[in-house]
Formats: C-alpha cells, structure tokens, sequence
C-alpha cells in the first residue's frame, strides 16, 4: 500500500484541493437550517415578508455555491484518482516485464492480468470515492453536533449521547460482517469451482457415470453458501432498524427537552426544527459512511494485491561485461556442473550438467516428459538461473554479462509459438528492427515458411491477429523459427519447435540450418530421435541427471536410456533397415 | 419492441412459479414494507404537530405532547421491528431463490447434451449459473422492493402534502422531475465517454492479454521497452477518456441536488407566505420540509432502479435460456440390461455435427470380443467422432451401434458408459488431492490397488516425488503438473477402474515415447481380452492392432491390419512412410 501512496504524489494538489472543496459544500449544507430557522423565527413569527424573500434568496445562493463547489471537487478528484491509476497501470505492466521466468511460472499470468486490469479499475473508482466522500460524512456528522452547539448547549448533549451509539451500531455491523463477506465469497467461488469443473470434464464425468455425485458436491456447497449468506444477512439486517430507532428517539428526546426549553424561553420554535434537521443529517451521512468504508476496503484490498506484483523483486541482477574480446578458444557454451532447483520445490530439477559446445556445433538433447531439457536450454539466456556450478558463454559466467550483450547472441524459439498482433512483417523485425527484405527472405526460405507466406494475401504484410490466432500451429511455429533468424544469432535455441511440423518438413528446416553462413551454434531440444540423431553432440536427460554424452552411434551402443528411446521410435526391424 | 416485451413478460412469469414455494416471504415482505413506508412517512406529520404545541415561552402544551411523543415512540418501535422483520424476509426470498435456480441450472448441466457444451464457452455457461442468478436475485427482489416503496412513498407525500396544501404542493410536484430531466441530460451526454472508456479498456486488455501471456518471448527478444510504449499509448488514451467518463458522471449527483435544494427553497418560501396568511402552522412546515426530502429521493432512484429491473429481467432471461435448454434425449425406457461381452457392431451409421455437411457416411464395423481397433488419420479427419458415438456423447442420425448386440440407443447411457473406461486427449483432472483422482472412478479402492494402478501407468515415481504425495491438492485443471504428468494421472484413473472396454484417445500425445512404451505394455496387459478402441498420432504404437481404421476427413477410406494395409500402399502407407523421412537426410 505505502508504494502506491507516491504514484498520489503527482497528484498532490488535486487530492488536497478535491476534498477541500467537498468540505466546503458540506459547509453550506449544514447552514441550511439555520437558515430555514430564521425564515421561522424572523420571518413568519414576526411577520416580516423581506426577511424571507431574503433568507429564500441565501438558501438559493447557498445551493447555488454549493453545486459550484461539488463541481470543482469531482473534477479534481476525477483528475487524481484517473491520473493514479494511469500511473500505477505503467508501473505494474513496465514492472511485471521484468519478472523473471520463475517469477511468471510461480505467480500465473493471469493473476498479472487481473492485476493489471480489473484491480486497479477497483483502486480507481475507490480513490475518487475517498477523495469525494471519506472526509465529507465525518464532517458533516461532526458539524451537525458543533451546530447544535452553536443553536444550544444542553440541547447539543443529545448529539454527543447519539452519535458514538449510532456508530457502535454502524460500525459495528460492518466490521461484524466484513469478514463473513470474505467467507461468502469463498463459498461462491467453490459453487463456481463445481460448475466449471462439471463443464470442463464433462465427458469423462459421464465417462465414469459420477453425475449424481456430483449434483451431491454442488448442492452441499451450493447449499453452505445459502446457509451463510443467511447468516450474514441476519447480521445485515439489524442495521437500518436500529438506527432508524436510535435516530428518532432521540429527536423525540430533543423534542421534549426542546419542548422544556421554549416554556423557559431559553430556545425559539425556529431553534427547535433546526436540531432536529441536524438529526436527520446525521442518519443519511453515518450510512453514507459505512457503504463508503465497504467500497473503499474493496479497492484497499485491491491495491494490496498489486503492491505484492510491485514487490516482487526482480530477482536477477546482471553484469556489465559486453562481449569484448572473445577468446575464440573457448567454447561458446560450457555448463559447469550446473544444477538447478525451483523456488519452493523440493528436488532439483536438473542435477550436475557438465558439457560444453564448440563455435558452429549442433547439440541435440533429448530426454522423457519433464526431463528438464528446456529448462537446460532456458539457463543460457538466463530466463532461470543456475542454483549449481556456472553456465559460462565465451568462457565467462553468464551472470557478468550484460543482459542486452547476453542475449543478443541468443535467438530462441520457444515451445509455445507465440506471435503478436501486427504483420507476419512486424513480427519477423522482433528479431532486429533494422533487418533488411532480404534477411527476411532468407529468414522464411530457411525456416521453410516462404511458401505459405507468399500465399498468403499480402505476402509479408499478411495481417497476423492476436496471438496469432489466424494461422496454424505449424505455421505459426515456422515463423518463430524466422523470427529467431532474423535476429542472427550466434546461439540458436530451438526448444521442442518443429513438433507441430510434418516429418518432412522437419527434415527440410535441420538442413537448412545446416547449410547457414556464418553457422550458428544450436541447440535442438526435442523427444524426435530423428531430430538430433546427427547432430554433433546428442545430450540425454533422465529425471534431471546427465546420463549421456556423445554422438548418435556412441551412445547407441553405451547408453542405455538412449538405446530405449531409440527404438521405441524405430522399432528394431525398421531401425536396421532405415 | 413488442417481443420484448413479451419476452420479459415470460421471464417474470416464471420467476413467479419460482418464488410460489416462498410466497409467504413475499406477501410478509409486501406487507413490512408498506406498513414500514406508511409509518416512516407519519413521522414527520407527528413532529410537526408536536412542534405546533411548543410555541414560544409560556404557551408549550405539555399535556397534550407527552401523549403525542409516547405515540412516536411506539410507531417507531414498530417500524423498526417491521423493517427487520422485512429485511428477514428478503434475505430468506433472495437466498433461497438463488439456491433453486443454481440448483435447476446444474442439474441441467449434467444432462445437456455434450453438443451444446461443446459449443457454449464454459465462461459463458459459469457467469450465467453463478453471476446472472445473483444479478437476477439481487437485482430483481431489491428492484422490486425499492420501486414498491418508492412508488408508496411518492403516492403517500403527495396525499399528504395536497391535503394539506395544493400551493406547496404543486412547487414540489413542478419542480422535482427537473432533477430527472438533468440527470438524463448528463448520462446522454456521458454514455458516448463511458462507450470511449470501454472501447479503450478491451483494447488495452487485448494488449496485456497478448504480451503478458507472451511475456517469455517479448523478455527474449528484448521486447520490453517497444511493448511499454505501446501500452503507453493505449494507456495516456484510456486516462483522458476515463477522466471524462468518471467527471461527466459524477456531476449527476450534485446537479440533482441541485434541484433538491431548490424545492427545499421553494417549500420554505412558498411555505412561509403560506403560514404568514395563517394556512399553515409552522410544524405543518417542517413536515413539509421533510417530505420534499423524501419525496424527491425515490424520484431520483426510479430510473436507476427501473434499469436495474431491466438488468435484472435480462439475467434472469440467460439463465432460464439455459435451465429450458433441450436435453439430451432421455434414456430408453424400460431400458435393456447390458453386460458386454466386447462385441461392437456398427451397422451403416451416418453423422454429421451440422445438418448438410457430410462427416461419417455409411460406416460399417464389426468387432470381435478383445480385438483392438486403431483409427488414424491426420489432424481433424474425425477420429474423435467415432469415440463420441461409441460413448453416446453424440448420437448418429441414421444407422446402428449394438454393444454385445443390442443397441446402445436401448439401454441407459450409465449401462453403456460404466461398460467402457476412457482416456481422452484433453486431460481433465478434478480440483482435489491426486488420490481423489485416482480414485474417481473407484471411490471404494484400497491404498494398494492405488499404488498398484500408479505404478502399472508409471506414475508413482512423479507422484512419490510431489510435497504431500498422494494427498497433494491439485488446482483446477491440474495445476502446476506438466501435460504428461496430466495424462499420466488420467490413465492411472482408468487402470483403477478397469472396464471390459477401452477407449484412448491420442491418450499417450504429451508423454515421451520412452515412458510411452512402458505405458503401452501396461496397457497391452490390461488390453488383454477387453475390446480396445485407440485413437493415435504415432503409428508406431499401433501396429499390432487386429483392425485399423484409416479415416480422411470425416470418412473411413481403408480398413484392414498394418501389413495388408502397407501392401496396399495407400493412404495408410504413404502415412506410414513420412514418419521417416528424414532418417537419411
């Protein structure tokens, strides 16, 4: 919460000015019946016509002000509470950018959309509510009492007796409830929860004939969410009585004592009405307040949600090295007994990886679902960090690197093909904003997508929709293979990218690749044997561990896991004859 | 216009079939609130006479207040106790009417036909069981409340205060439906804001949507800062047109007040001139001050409450769309016992999910007890659609399928289904603990007929190796775990529950073929005397199957086992070949 104050700070004048101006309104509110007193007391009693035309004349002006006032209060409020919302918008969206993987894996991205999206339209319409109205109940409620005050002192007591009992009542409720609010939206969410469960899986629940089980899971969580929405109502319920109680007893009080106070000729009948206008007064704002309080504890509770996104600290920090004189000796990638572990997991994910790769070689790693090949892959350019030993590009530990040097030699197709709104154009300069028309031809020639982009209308400046939902899945993962070339990488990292590509067409890119000048270093991550079986160096993954190293025909003979995987894609008979 | 009129007419009439069971909550509530309306509006009739007995010093007529103020006393006591007891009431009607209709809504989802929830997003059918019911509860019981005592409250005032006096009166009544005329003037005015602000809100959502969902590749390529300025922009744009909307909107208020106040100072002018000529007494006055307060705040409610109404009506009307929705076709009664001996005999079935397009035409198979079927194909050719005829989530159009004979439209789908186990493509998992999972289609299991169906679908290892093991809670979908974990779990399920027949779809599609190998074997055991129907990408793992069904857009184009079909070298073996390809290269 306090982070969020500063994105106020530009907006000082308007969160002072804003609430001013609503106190001053409420000013002129709490004139009116002295006003319509002396219309009373000055006027009708002693018949004096001037005086009313007059003092109608001042409950016109007043109103008239008054409107003018509220006016100048909304718009600054508007302005502030917009203006930080605009602000703390940037900052969350510019801040979550720079979260790292694990980061992202651990939140979800679409708790970071929520976030940024509905949350802060909460802390928004929240703050000008604040700005608007958390000073002016108070006010008015407090100023009702100094008023009375001021008409008499006796009479005034009332108030002093009324006021901390209405709030006990008000506030009291409220703060009774608002836990139990919580609760019932927990209770929801698990009604919620059932109904999309029984959408979701609703072949395989009726598959496994579970239907009548599930109407019995949904109707005592339907029917615990009832039981404590009653509950809480009841509690609800008891507020607008007792206070509509509370309130006109007391005016029936300050009658009486009021009545008392006219005989002694200490009070006018005008006086009289007016104390009790200030008691109604009272009613209408304390309930204004504690809906006030309910909406603003909504928005609190949002901007605490956006504050824990704001602190989570970008975890890494990088170096300043910059690539300068690279000792062409050295192997481009080395992992040095690396091991990795997850935040908040148990066991490592990857265990002592120790190899490295020469300028211009093809590795390729395979392994079983949840090996951790891409986590491997995803160390080089740092999206995870090694918890173990050192990952070292050019002999020299990726963490002294400067990220932009760092990942400027690395071009990455990653698992999901994901593509932005724009151009197939627009998309291939994500690799290098400067790269001419024939870098992109190249691009769609090698990564085998030059055919079907020049079917497409408008060839290159074919539109791409959001997340690239108007073109294939092998489509789109050939143009992120384009992308990743556009960019020219030293280190190419194609991360299970051809899975979605016929084998065919699989073959046609890996020779492509081949034949590139200069030739990048790459990493080929796939459960293909046919992918990486003639690459340089084949590296096989087994739970995390290192349990192969070396070309395809070494490691058919001395590695057992590879042998397995192996031949569970070509069968002995076809393997031999192919 | 009229249809909807007509429409919403429908709508009410079977929200009041639905509240009939609590028609006493209704009428008590009706009741209360009248009762309450007319007491709180007597209020200040009897401040105002006891006002005109405290005149100046001297002449207070203390006997005949204290009578008076007791009278007050009591009418408050018993609006209070109306008030609670009505909100009671209304609590009770809401709650349980959204429990009834919540209830109605599932009890339709589990019999919908699966086509209709294949083509309805489940975000749309979920906001209309939770969101809509509560809108429409809400909305409609409160509407309907407020308009009640509004509309009592305004007829009320106006009795009292053109008995009293027309003069007044008429200030009131002329002046008060200015405050809706400014109202409507400034939401006119603000709804084309509000339409920008909306506009601008979905764009910037789509923006997020795409670059925080693709995040990973934007950090990648160094997208940052170019992303951030397109979000600026979109942002700085979404900042001046909410200000507008938030400042346009929020002078609705002060300006009705506005008017308020205006009555308040024509009632206390007018008023005053009236009690100078001695047609009103000045307690008359100050009930007529109040009432020109509360006379003018239902006024200002009434068209919001007239739209939430409408609101209201609307909801109500997507959640009776969806309670009234045609189910499946009820089960055969008296339905046929079914116990399968694993024949399977599909007899010239037609299908197709829309009329006119040609899917499955003329289809034909017959399948011997424990014989495997393959079908396959490439992507969307149809595979799918002879498991959702077999398991009767759709039902063919023409033709039969008989399980040991008889035909499965004959007996109840619970027969049928509880006759096949099924692992499908989409991994669905229950939001719950692994075990809970396991054991859903065998709720009865012992812990070692767990372990031993974990370890058959090699899952234990992964499962050993989670936080809390078996008794981890996993979220909706699956949570954390990986695709292949996933689906790993969805065959232990069905290795539990082991049905005389199987059905897996692309079931092995996410886990590497070395742990899919283990799989096979297992499944091969357990495929043992039980017809299997399989569904595959990977030829590799299919070519021991008894009869395979090579499909091509919806229709079945070769049929026979892996090495008369290679013989034939046609669509099946040029399939079969392009897997490797590329081996040589």
């Amino acid at each position: 919460m306090r982070k969020l104050v500063k994105y106020l700070k530009d907006y000082k004048l308007e969160s002072i000015l804003g609430p001013l101006f609503k106190l001053l309104e409420a000013s002129f509110d709490l004139i009116v019946p002295l006003v319509m007193a002396a219309i009373i007391d000055k006027g009708i009693v002693p018949g004096d016509k001037g005086m009313i035309l007059k003092m109608g004349g001042v409950l016109i002006a007043l109103a008239l002000i008054g409107m003018a006032c509220a006016f100048t209060a909304q718009w600054f409020s508007a302005k502030a509470a917009v203006g930080f919302s605009t602000k703390v918008r940037h900052a969350l969206f510019e801040h979550i950018q720079k979260l790292s993987y694990s980061d992202q894996d651990n939140t979800g991205i679409s708790t970071f959309i929520t976030r940024l999206t509905s949350d802060i339209n909460q802390i928004q319409s929240g703050l000008n509510l604040a700005l608007r109205l958390l000073l002016r109940s108070p006010f008015i409620v407090f100023g009702a009492m100094i008023m009375a005050f001021v008409v008499n002192v006796k009479a005034a007591l009332i108030f002093v007796v009324t006021i901390p009992l209405l709030s006990i009542v008000v506030f009291g409720v409220m703060l009774a409830s608002i836990p139990l609010f919580k609760k019932v939206q927990g209770a929801l969410d698990n009604v919620l929860g059932v109904t999309r469960e029984n959408l979701t899986g609703s072949r395989v629940i009726r598959a496994f004939n579970k239907e009548e089980d599930e109407i019995r899971d949904f109707d005592t969580k339907n029917e615990a969410l009832r039981a404590l929405q009653l509950y809480v109502g009841k509690i609800s319920a008891v507020m607008s009585p007792v206070t509509y109680l509370i309130i006109n007893v007391a005016t029936l009080i300050l009658i009486w004592s009021g009545a008392i106070k006219v005989d002694n000729g200490i009070l006018t009948q005008g006086q009289v009405i007016a104390l009790v206008n200030y008691m109604s007064q009272i009613l209408v704002e304390l309930v204004k307040l504690a809906n006030l309080i309910i909406q603003i504890n909504k928005a609190l509770a949002c901007a605490n949600r956006v504050q824990s996104v704001l602190d989570m600290e970008p975890a890494q920090a990088f170096g300043v090295y910059k690539a300068e004189n690279v000792d062409e000796a050295e192997p481009l990638v080395c992992f040095d007994h690396v091991g990795l572990t997850y935040p908040g997991a148990g066991a490592e994910a990857l265990t002592d990886i120790h190899f490295s790769v020469r300028r211009g070689q093809t590795i390729g790693i395979i392994g079983g679902t949840g090996s951790g090949k891409s986590s491997l892959v995803n160390m080089i350019p740092r999206f995870y960090d090694a918890t173990e030993g050192t990952v070292k590009v050019n002999g020299v530990d990726v963490k002294t690197f400067d990220k932009e040097a760092l990942r400027s030699l690395i071009g990455v197709v990653p698992q999901k093909a994901q593509l932005f709104k724009g151009t197939i154009r627009s998309n291939l300069l994500w690799g290098d904003e400067k790269a001419s028309s024939e870098d992109l031809d190249r691009a769609l020639k090698v990564s085998q997508s030059k055919e079907f982009v020049e079917q497409k209308e408008g060839g290159l400046d074919a539109e791409v929709e959001q997340n690239g939902r108007n073109l294939s899945g092998g489509q789109r993962q050939r143009l992120t293979i384009a992308r990743a070339l556009v960019k020219k990488p030293e280190i190419l990292i194609l991360d299970d990218s051809a899975s979605a590509l016929d084998f065919a067409t699989d073959a046609k890119l890996r020779q492509a690749l081949a034949s590139l000048d200069p030739k990048p270093t790459v990493f080929i991550v796939s459960q293909r044997t046919s992918s990486i079986m003639h690459a340089d160096q084949i590296l096989v993954l087994d739970d995390g561990e290192q349990v192969g190293l070396g070309t395809h025909e070494e490691l058919l003979k001395n590695c057992e896991v590879y042998q397995e995987i192996y031949y569970s894609q070509f069968p002995k008979k076809e393997g031999a004859s192919a | 216009m009229a249809k909807n009129r007509s429409q919403q007419k429908e709508t009410l009439r079977k929200v009041l079939t639905r509240l009939r069971p609590y028609r006493i909550y209704l009428i008590s509530s009706i009741i209360l609130a009248a009762i309450t309306v007319v007491l709180t509006l007597y209020i200040p009739i009897l401040t105002g006479e006891a006002i005109d007995l405290i005149v100046a010093p001297g002449k207070v007529d203390f006997a005949s207040l204290k009578p008076l103020l007791i009278r007050g006393a009591v009418i408050v006591a018993v609006t209070a106790l109306a008030q609670w007891i009505m909100n009671i009431c209304n609590n009770h009607l809401t709650y349980n009417i959204v429990r009834d209709v919540r209830k109605e809504a599932l009890r339709k989802i589990e019999i919908l036909p699966i086509s209709y929830i294949d083509a309805h997003p489940t975000g749309e059918i979920v906001s209309r069981v939770i969101a809509d019911a509560d809108q429409f509860a809400d909305g409609l019981l409160m509407g309907f409340t407020q308009l009640f005592t509004g509309v009592i409250t305004i007829i009320g005032t106006l009795g009292f205060m053109f008995s009293v006096n027309v003069v007044i009166a008429l200030v009131v009544v002329v002046i008060t439906p200015v405050s809706l005329l400014v109202a409507s003037f400034i939401a006119k005015r603000t709804y084309k804001m509000f339409k920008l602000q909306s506009e601008t809100r979905g764009e910037q959502t789509a923006l997020i949507d795409e670059t925080i969902g693709g995040q990973k590749v934007v950090q990648a390529f160094g997208h940052e800062k170019r992303t951030l300025d397109q979000f600026d922009e979109i942002n700085e744009r979404l900042g001046r047109y909410s200000l507008r909307a938030t400042f346009f909107s929020s002078l609705t208020n002060p300006a009705t007040r506005f008017v308020n106040s205006l009555v308040y100072a024509g009632v206390g002018v007018v008023g005053a001139f009236t009690a100078l000529r001695g047609l009103l007494s000045v307690g008359q006055l100050s009930a007529f001050l109040s009432y020109a307060n509360q006379y003018t705040k239902p006024f200002n409610e009434i068209s919001g409450v007239v739209t939430e109404l409408q609101n209201a009506l609307a909801c109500a009307g997507r959640l009776f769309d969806l309670i009234e929705e045609e189910p499946q076709t009820p089960d055969a009664s008296p339905a046929e016992p079914l116990t399968a001996d694993g024949r399977v005999d599909i007899e010239h079935v037609h299908f197709s999910y829309e009329p006119g397009q040609r899917l499955i035409e003329d289809f034909n198979l017959k399948v011997r007890p424990g014989q495997r079927v393959a079908i396959v194909g490439p992507t969307g050719c149809g595979k799918t659609t002879m498991i959702n005829l077999l398991m009767r989530f759709y039902d063919p159009q023409r033709g039969v399928i008989c399980v040991s004979g008889t035909d499965i439209q004959k007996v109840t789908r619970k027969d049928l289904r509880s006759q096949y186990g099924m692992v499908l493509q989409e991994t669905w998992l229950k939001a719950g603990t692994i075990r809970e999972n396991i054991t859903f289609g065998k709720p009865d299991a012992t812990e070692e007929e767990m372990i031993a169906a974990a370890k058959a679908a090699h899952s234990h290892s992964f499962i050993k190796r989670l936080p809390e093991g078996y008794d981890t809670v996993i979220g909706e979908d699956g949570g954390g775990l990986s695709q292949g974990e996933k689906q790993l779990l969805c065959i232990t399920r069905l290795m539990l529950a082991l049905p005389p027949m199987l059905i897996l779809d692309e079931a092995t599609s996410s886990i590497d073929t070395r742990t899919e190998i283990r799989i096979q074997r297992a499944f091969a055991k357990m495929m043992k005397g039980r017809t299997s129907f399989i569904v595959a990408h990977r030829l590799s793992t299919i070519q021991e199957a008894d009869i395979i069904l090579v499909m091509r857009d919806g229709h079945v184009v070769e049929q026979g086992d892996h090495e008369s079909l290679l013989k034939k070298g046609g669509f099946y073996a040029e399939l079969y070949n392009s897997q490797f390809v590329g081996v040589e290269g």
